[in-house]
């Protein structure tokens, strides 16, 4: 141990050996630096960039700098906690990341990152990019939905003669790791496990390998028991001799939804306690008579009255909650999508087999609503605040969810009232 | 640990282009075969070929005609010259004529942006164009003329130098006198020099040069490399271009310097592939060169030694500008950039003690020798001396190459280039400043540098102009400059497609960060963005500048957000007030479609 230099990280003096990997000086001194991409000292990839920090005022990754005299380090401010956060966030935003039906999940440096930050939405929308799970390797299933392109397996498995296994491809966006699939045939067993276990996600899989359950005893997982889930302020007003005042509406759907929202029985007794209906097929009041708190919308928008009536919605209401699944894709009602509107005027009145005989008109009628070029799922012609998916979502699930919103709590669904088996 | 059998990949781009060429495309054999030849596995090999978008996987067409689509050419005329090409030719953009004779393509800036709107055909220079002009060129090649033969040769168009004595690059010079006089130069002497001139990278980036030479000298290998980083991408730059037009030989002489200087005996003309014309030219001088004893064994010097060089030529990935991601192109890998765990100079291209210079840092250290050290430094300001090569397209009369004297204001400026009304200026090509009338007194140098996160802070206009007036315009020698007609949110648009299809992919924030930036654009496009997505672009950008691992990811966002801080009138009229209605959504053009069909299907009744 010669060459010893001084340091601080984050205003603690350190004393460690001169040229030393930064991130293991800190883990030897208690201070941890979260990495993704970095395993080993010799080969710092630097491509997750999650372990940024400032060194002398300057950011750069922990896993490339080697220690020196007199360097002042910054880890956990604000900024570059928040900085790790928005990268994993980005992560999540740009795979199609599946916890729940992921092999690694439980195992998974990734998912391991965002409970330990207390992650549950990302800030950024989602890319929906297009992405395989390749199947076609003799071994090794590739799932780029999952891969963070961290390049630990490119620059890691090597067949004996050097050549790489796994191959960055395309640039940009468009990214990817590509497994060669003649070399991965020569890879042996251990090799092929040790690709998959050096995946910090669930990309590499090796066939037959796998576990059957993703690990742990667990609902989510022990670091995140503890964390709260980000709760919106909706700032609902009321007075407290007052109820809260509910309207529902079905658009383009078929009323189920709403006939679910019956099914609740002798519950709904509870719920008009706490809350009164105004405009509602329930309450048959055809106009809002008063400004509500809460808007139930079942099904899309299918023509110009759809959309007139949710707009109404959107101005009467103050939160906007879309139950079904008309309301939030379309729906069965949106498999018209396919068909040109002609045909499908055409197929109702003229062509069909249930039409009359020598029928010949098409009804247009300035009174008629005019049917949209789509059916439109709600979010597209007005801001939804909550969606609860379904066909037909079920009743307690229902209530529940509105019943935690009007009072502002938080509240979990158990798996009897979301499984449609 | 497994053997690793090395093998020299540095010519791995040139077989590639060799076949590309030939054939116009790299086939599914051919990747077997060169997978094969160089040890490497096919998969690595397409990855390798994918990243350069010059290099095509299906045919590119016996002509294959590269359109540039910066935002200059479209303010050229390039939908008119897009819509001949398409004509003429018979297919859209981005694909081949089913005969294999065309293929049409994009690419970003070509480096001729006085001259837009441009194209490549076969890599030959077409400028100016006008749809007539599309018309004749498709004719003449279907007529079997070939495209060397009917080509553009670029003009230099150089408008401006200072007073002769003044004058730094554009002017009269004899080839092999600096050479000759750097006869009583030990190597020492020549960094010596170079520390003394205070010669910075002009790149953009303006790391003294004196200083990287050192540290190289001082590293200890057995063989050390000097690279031209030719790879002029930055949008709206053409200096280099020009250079090595006019004066291809103070680069030659400027490479011999730094060979000699630092104790290479390799070197390298890294040339980005749109200057593909440029390579005959260059390798004729260097046999020039070599034939009068200044490449090989050079012995007429005050200590004798090797030094050779050749052209690299790259492939078409803006990224490779970046000089890590370069040295990672020149060892047929992905151009992508370094760690930065070490400098080049400690370990660059194949591990070996490595500088990269600018073809205008090179040309610049011949020019000191023969102006002699203390003329030199009159010259310019203070922190910079000398002059500066500006290439500058956009509104104004005088589109073209200027050389001045650092330190002119950049009103000066503008009245010299002719830029009548000039809204805002994209300073330093897309990965610069975008400039409005609060820095017109801002002077074009190296003084005064301000760390760039105090400039993210800003939170008004008037603020920033008081504080950042003392502070020079540094620039690697893009400037665009775009009147009142012009849509400065077209242009942001234009800049974020452009990073977007050139970043490289390696680390998120660039890769997917710029993505989403684009996205907030489109929506400010559309007219539904918020206030809230203008906070977004803050934001975010803030976090890709800081957590992005080259240049590109760092300096992608700069315009965006100077624009918003500078321009906010343009910005506010496109923000949607309402925020519960999702201004996308149109009733009349959703209802449309019904519309017409049930007016058809009435009028049918009657």
């Amino acid at each position: 141990m010669n060459n010893l230099v001084n340091l601080t990280i984050d205003g603690k003096t350190i004393q460690a050996e001169s040229g030393k990997n930064l991130v293991d000086v800190a883990k030897q001194n208690g201070i941890y630096i979260p990495t993704l991409c970095y395993f080993r000292e010799l080969n710092p990839l630097a491509t997750c960039r999650i372990c940024t920090v400032k060194v002398n005022g300057k950011d750069t990754t922990g896993c490339t700098v080697k220690v020196a005299e007199g360097m002042e380090i910054e880890v956990n401010s604000a900024e570059l906690l928040d900085n790790r956060k928005a990268i994993i966030e980005m992560l999540y935003a740009e795979g199609n990341h599946f916890c729940p039906s992921c092999e690694k999940s439980g195992n998974c440096d990734m998912q391991n990152h965002a409970y330990d930050m207390g992650l549950t939405v990302t800030r950024y929308p989602h890319v929906f990019s297009d992405k395989i799970v390749d199947f076609t390797p003799k071994r090794m299933i590739m799932e780029s939905n999952r891969c963070i392109l961290c390049k630990r397996c490119v620059e890691e498995v090597k067949t004996n003669e050097g050549r790489d296994v796994f191959s960055f491809v395309q640039r940009g966006i468009n990214t990817r790791v590509k497994i060669d699939y003649e070399l991965e045939q020569q890879l042996s067993e251990s090799e092929a496990l040790r690709a998959m276990n050096l995946c910090p996600v669930g990309a590499i899989l090796v066939k037959g390998m796998i576990q059957e359950q993703p690990f742990g005893e667990r609902k989510y997982d022990l670091l995140g028991k503890d964390i709260k889930p980000v709760v919106k302020d909706n700032n609902l007003h009321k007075k407290d001799n007052e109820k809260f005042i509910v309207a529902t509406t079905s658009l383009a759907g078929c009323f189920g939804c709403h006939m679910s929202l019956l099914d609740i029985d002798t519950d709904l007794l509870d719920i008009l306690e706490i809350a009164e209906f105004n405009k509602s097929p329930l309450t048959d009041i055809k106009k809002f008579s008063k400004r509500c708190h809460i808007g139930l919308i079942e099904g899309g928008c299918s023509n110009s009255e759809n959309v007139a009536v949710l707009k109404e919605f959107r101005k009467k209401c103050d939160i906007l909650v879309g139950f079904g699944e008309c309301a939030i894709m379309g729906g069965i009602p949106a498999m018209r999508n396919f068909v040109p509107l002609q045909e499908c005027l055409e197929e109702a009145y003229l062509n069909g087999v249930t039409t009359e005989i020598g029928a010949d008109v098409v009804p247009g009628h300035e009174d008629i609503p005019k049917l949209l070029n789509n059916v439109y799922p709600c979010n597209e012609v007005v801001k939804i605040d909550y969606y609860i998916p379904g066909c037909p979502p079920n009743a307690q699930h229902i209530w529940k969810v509105v019943k935690s919103i009007l009072l502002g709590e938080e509240f979990s669904i158990t798996h009897d009232e979301f499984k449609y088996d | 640990m497994v053997a690793v059998t090395k093998v020299d990949r540095s010519r791995l781009m040139d077989v590639i282009w060799d076949i590309q060429r030939k054939k116009r495309y790299i086939a599914h054999d051919d990747i077997t075969k060169i997978a094969h030849e160089f040890n490497m596995s096919r998969m690595e090999l397409e990855g390798v070929i994918t990243f350069y978008h010059f290099y095509h996987r299906t045919h590119s067409g016996n002509f294959t005609i590269y359109l540039n689509d910066s935002i200059i050419s479209q303010f050229a005329g390039r939908e008119s010259v897009l819509k001949a090409f398409e004509e003429a030719i018979g297919v859209r953009l981005g694909n081949v004529t089913e005969d294999k004779m065309f293929g049409l393509f994009r690419t970003p800036c070509i480096g001729l942006s006085d001259q837009e709107p441009s194209c490549l055909i076969n890599f030959r220079p077409f400028v100016d164009l006008t749809p007539e002009k599309v018309f004749d060129i498709i004719s003449k090649l279907k007529a079997g003329k070939m495209p060397y033969e009917i080509c553009d040769i670029p003009k230099s168009k150089i408008h401006y130098t200072p007073a002769k004595d003044r004058t730094v690059f554009f002017k009269p010079y004899k080839k092999f006198s600096s050479l000759s006089k750097l006869k009583d130069y030990e190597p020492e002497e020549v960094i010596d020099l170079v520390i003394k001139s205070k010669l910075t990278g002009r790149g953009g980036a303006f790391f003294p040069t004196g200083l990287k030479w050192q540290l190289c000298r001082r590293n200890k290998a057995d063989v050390k490399y000097i690279i031209c980083n030719a790879d002029e991408g930055e949008p709206g730059t053409f200096k280099d271009r020009v250079l090595l037009q006019e004066h291809p030989e103070l680069l030659i002489e400027g490479m011999i310097m730094a060979a000699y200087a630092v104790g290479a005996s390799k070197g390298a003309i890294y040339l980005r592939a749109e200057y593909m014309y440029l390579k005959e030219p260059l390798e004729q001088l260097l046999a020039e060169y070599r034939k009068n004893g200044y490449l090989g064994k050079i012995l007429n010097l005050k200590i004798p030694f090797d030094f050779e060089m050749y052209v690299h030529m790259g492939a078409g990935a803006y990224v490779c500008g970046e000089e890590t991601a370069l040295i990672h192109s020149m060892e047929g890998k992905r151009g992508e950039p370094g760690t930065r765990e070490y400098f080049p100079v400690d370990k660059g291209y194949n591990g070996k003690p490595t500088v990269v210079n600018n073809v205008e840092t090179l040309c610049a250290v011949p020019r000191i020798l023969e102006l002699g050290l203390d003329k030199y430094l009159t010259l310019g300001t203070d922190a910079t001396p000398g002059t500066k090569l500006l290439s500058v397209s956009g509104d104004c009369t005088k589109r073209g190459m200027f050389e001045i004297e650092w330190g002119m204001k950049l009103r000066d400026f503008l009245d010299l280039i002719g830029a009548k009304n000039p809204e805002f200026i994209l300073f330093n090509g897309f990965a610069g400043e975008c400039l409005s009338s609060a820095d017109f007194d801002r002077e074009i140098s190296g003084e005064n540098l301000l760390a760039e996160h105090i400039k993210f802070d800003f939170k008004d206009p008037i603020e920033y102009a008081r504080k950042m007036v003392g502070i020079g315009l540094r620039s690697g020698g893009s400037i665009m400059v775009f009147d009142k007609e012009k849509d400065l949110v077209e242009v942001l648009k234009n800049v974020a497609d452009f990073f977007v299809a050139e970043s490289c992919g390696i680390c998120v924030p660039c890769r997917t960060g710029n993505f989403l930036l684009n996205k907030k654009i489109n929506k400010i496009i559309l007219g539904h963005a918020e206030r809230q997505d203008l906070e977004d672009i803050k934001d975010w950008s803030k976090i890709i500048k800081t957590t992005s691992r080259c240049g590109l990811g760092k300096m992608s966002s700069t315009a965006l957000n100077d624009a918003i801080l500078k321009f906010p009138h343009v910005f506010e009229k496109r923000l949607s007030e309402n925020t519960n209605f999702n201004q996308a959504f149109n009733l009349e053009d959703a209802t449309a479609d019904y519309d017409r069909i049930i007016n058809e299907m009435t009028s049918d009744y009657e």
